[in-house]
């Protein structure tokens, strides 16, 4: 057994995105101390993978992966803090704090593992889901188009964007280590088929593509990069890359500043 | 017993509040014992704004409803509050903008442009000509100017110069001998005792009257990180966070933000992760009115979060308690591993006390894990508190939402390994239960210990209640601890009572509520829900009819 490994039962799907991730991720930390390392889920298939790492891990509320890995990151910034997260999390149920973790530039990496759709409650539609998506709860298709997460992102301020796909486990571990060693917020967009629900994998197999890193800081680059798909059902190419990177002095560098240079006493005696 | 009222009014912007403190330093520095009460509506300009200063040779903490001073910077301020000026009362108002027959009329704003200040240094007059009117000697005076006038002293020295030399003295106000004490808002207190038990972080989204702790800690240079997030929900699982990676946290709201809180009150019992939360109670349901007090949070608070849990909430009364139980609170939650309530209100929140502390407030130990063999966050053990350790501590720690096995790793198969769990927490609610059983002040009692008629309140309806039963020679009991509930000590306090009357500000009766769960009946209740803080006089007035 790998030392990162738990003998806790894996119980998601065989031909799951989600496998993928798990090794990719494990390969990423290989060299780290996993000491200084904590990890973070929301609720849903994805956030399964802390209960199957053996390290540091919060295993949070549906939809508040975020708050949590920024809580802990604001506490120990010596830690490497990971947060795993679906799209069901962190872009219906969580959506505010995905916004404002990239504005803040807090120093977290964000693993979106965007399946598309709810899974683990049986596959309803998501804010990425395609348009007319036939779920449960949307037996004539879902009435809603998808949104662009990446391009969200973009317009948040996030310090570092990629993307990647759970069926490419060289460049997904690649990927998440630069994310990791960004210093400030990086989220790492993990294109991953639900077998039982929405099975991507043909597609992703035959439409994504790797990017090289050119132009990383510039907006408008990015922006290109992130639009050549939108999400619909048939695209022609899906970019798999770094699609913008930037630094910038990260969150808790900038907020924790209260030095103790006063005591109670001191305060009550001016309060006279 | 000396006790006298003065009432400062304006219009929002006018510094009446300023006012009113300045005109408290100089009558705390006199040894008078002080209470301010300040009232203001939702709004930034315009709209009627008071202080109400209680002035007194004992501790007072309540308000007193007969004015024996009016200082008027505007009209309304007479308009509203002439009416409770006693007979033997005095009226000193801003002569630019009031025209009134009785009382010291003088012409503010054009004394403080004269002198080469601003149309609001106008409040820099009244204050001035207050103090000659009661005798204050200049120096004294100018001490107090000196500490709260940090812009534009020079010049609001010159406005109090002249108009104290113009002023005619009407009475000499007597030193008194008592020991100089602070003047702290509740809000104020509260940070400062949890500061002395260690608090690392405070966590907020701004909410009235709540908001006063975050600006607090950000001003001050006390160590604490404060920071400000994109809502309630985001403030409770950050908190959570930190904690789990071992910092002393502590978050504050009102009651609509404490609604959002719920979800994470839950998984923090479930993941015992301590935490402090403050709900400042307002007038409710929903916005209420955003700025006046209540205490109809009590049922909520009590009951919130979804799942079987037992949490801490403590009902402090008045700035010394809530120095006390900031303290307190925050060493129990991390005792226990637990999220824990303090409970207050406008009233407390924002209201100046003078405070007194009697109790030495320590950051206690942690029930840290020993080093000690294989590390299990959720250890099983006989009283249900599990050894802490920390990321980074080199053990794994895990923690989780889902009910869980000893490892911390999701628990759904094994029925045997979820009702352990379950019963695991249930010891340690257990033990908080003995916690406060053990505590001699989960209540306190006031007035005649040997009456058979029992006022039994909490929170901000206390103060009033002491004053009012003092004319009545009642029991008072002030219920501290509202969770876990001090049955034993509130069974024997009212044991040989033959009436009890619960004093609460609700609609509900949300007190008497929760004493009937408890298997003690209140006969009568006094209860207040028009959003402005019940008065000793109100409680007289009913007590009358019920006795
Ligand atoms: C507050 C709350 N609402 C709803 C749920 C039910 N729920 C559990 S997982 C989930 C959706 C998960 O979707 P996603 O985040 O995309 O993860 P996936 O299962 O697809 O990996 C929902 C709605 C919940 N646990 N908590
Ligand atoms: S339901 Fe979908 S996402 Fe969940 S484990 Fe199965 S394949 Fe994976």
């Amino acid at each position: 057994m790998n030392k990162l490994d738990t003998n806790y039962k894996n119980t998601w799907c065989p031909g799951c995105g989600n496998f993928g991730i798990l090794v990719a991720f494990k390969n990423a930390i290989k060299d780290e101390d996993p000491n200084n390392i904590a990890i973070v889920s929301g609720i849903g298939c994805h956030a399964k993978i802390v209960d199957y790492i053996n390290v540091n891990s919060f295993y949070s509320l549906h939809g508040r992966a975020l708050p949590a890995a920024e809580g802990i990151k604001l506490a120990n910034p010596d830690l490497k803090v990971i947060a795993f997260t679906g799209d069901g999390d962190s872009l219906d149920e969580g959506i505010s704090h995905l916004i404002h973790a990239a504005k803040r530039n807090s120093d977290i990496t964000v693993v979106l593992h965007n399946n598309r759709l709810f899974a683990l409650t049986t596959g309803q539609f998501t804010a990425v889901s395609v348009e007319g998506f036939k779920g449960k709860s949307t037996p004539t298709g879902a009435p809603e188009s998808p949104i662009n997460p990446l391009e969200l992102l973009l317009a948040s301020n996030a310090t570092f964007i990629s993307r990647s796909y759970s069926g490419n486990i060289k460049h997904l571990e690649e990927t998440l280590k630069r994310a990791i060693a960004h210093k400030g917020f990086s989220i790492v967009e993990v294109l991953e088929p639900c077998v039982s629900f929405f099975n991507t994998t043909e597609f992703y197999n035959n439409k994504t593509y790797v990017l090289d890193d050119a132009n990383l800081d510039s907006r408008e680059e990015a922006l290109k990069k992130i639009r050549e798909w939108n999400y619909e059902e048939n695209g022609e190419k899906v970019p798999l890359g770094v699609f913008y990177e930037v630094s910038k002095l990260p969150f808790y560098e900038r907020v924790l500043t209260n030095k103790k240079e006063e005591t109670v006493e001191d305060i009550l005696k001016e309060l006279i | 017993m000396k006790d006298f009222t003065i009432l400062v009014g304006g219009q929002a912007g006018q510094g009446s509040r300023k006012a009113g403190l300045v005109i408290a330093k100089i009558l705390n520095s006199l040894g008078y014992r002080i209470f301010i009460y300040d009232d203001y509506q939702s709004l930034i300009r315009g709209g009627h704004s008071f202080s109400k200063i209680r002035v007194s040779d004992k501790k007072v903490e309540g308000q007193s409803e007969e004015l024996d001073y009016i200082i008027a910077l505007d009209k309304e301020t007479i308009d509203k509050h002439l009416d409770s000026l006693k007979d033997s009362g005095t009226v000193l108002f801003n002569a630019d903008r009031i025209e009134f027959k009785k009382g010291l009329g003088i012409k503010s704003e054009t004394i403080a442009k004269e002198e080469g200040g601003s149309s609001i240094m106008a409040n820099t007059v009244m204050i001035s000509a207050f103090a000659k009117t009661i005798g204050v000697d200049f120096e004294l005076l100018k001490n107090v100017f000196q500490k709260e006038f940090k812009k534009g002293l020079d010049i609001n020295l010159k406005i109090a110069e002249r108009v104290y030399v113009e002023v005619i003295e009407k009475t000499k106000i007597e030193k008194l001998e008592n020991k100089i004490l602070p003047l702290i808002t509740g809000n104020e207190a509260l940070a400062l005792g949890s500061v002395e038990a260690g608090l690392d972080m405070y966590y907020a989204y701004p909410m009235t009257p709540a908001t006063s702790i975050l600006h607090f800690l950000a001003g001050r240079k006390l160590g604490v990180e404060t920071i400000q997030l994109e809502n309630e929900i985001a403030v409770i699982i950050a908190a959570l966070g930190s904690a789990y990676a071992g910092k002393r946290t502590m978050i504050g709201t009102s009651g609509g933000g404490f609604a959002l809180m719920t979800e994470g009150l839950s998984f923090g019992v479930m993941a015992e992760i301590p935490v402090v939360i403050v709900n400042s109670q307002r007038t409710g349901p929903a916005t209420g009115v955003p700025t006046y007090s209540g205490q109809s949070d009590l049922n909520f608070v009590l009951n919130a979060g979804h799942g079987d849990l037992v949490k801490f909430t403590v009902a402090p009364s008045n700035a010394d308690e809530c120095y006390e139980w900031g303290g307190r609170i925050l060493n129990l939650a991390w005792k226990y591993q637990t999220p824990a309530v303090v409970l207050i209100d406008k009233e407390i929140s924002e209201s100046t006390f003078n405070l007194d502390i009697n109790s030495k407030i320590e950051q206690e130990n942690n029930s840290l894990w020993n080093q000690e063999g294989e590390y299990r966050r959720y250890e099983i053990t006989e009283n249900g508190i599990s050894p802490l350790a920390f990321p980074g501590n080199g053990v794994v720690v895990k923690t989780t939402s889902y009910e869980h096995d000893q490892n911390g790793l999701t628990a759904e198969e094994s029925e045997e390994e979820i009702t352990a769990m379950q019963e695991k927490r249930l010891r340690k609610f257990e033990a908080m239960q003995e916690e406060v059983d053990n505590m001699e002040d989960a209540i306190k009692i006031f007035g005649n210990k040997d009456s058979k008629n029992v006022l039994i309140t909490f929170g901000s309806s206390t103060g009033p209640a002491i004053e009012a039963a003092e004319k009545f020679d009642l029991k008072v009991v002030q219920i501290v601890v509202l969770e876990p509930f001090p049955v034993i000590q509130v069974t024997e306090a009212v044991g040989d009572a033959s009436l009890i009357v619960c004093v609460e500000q609700n609609a509900l009766g949300q007190l008497a509520s929760l004493l009937a769960k408890n298997g003690i009946e209140a006969e009568e209740l006094i209860l207040k829900y028009s959003s402005r803080v019940i008065q000793k006089g109100e409680i007289e007035d009913l007590l009358k009819e019920i006795l």
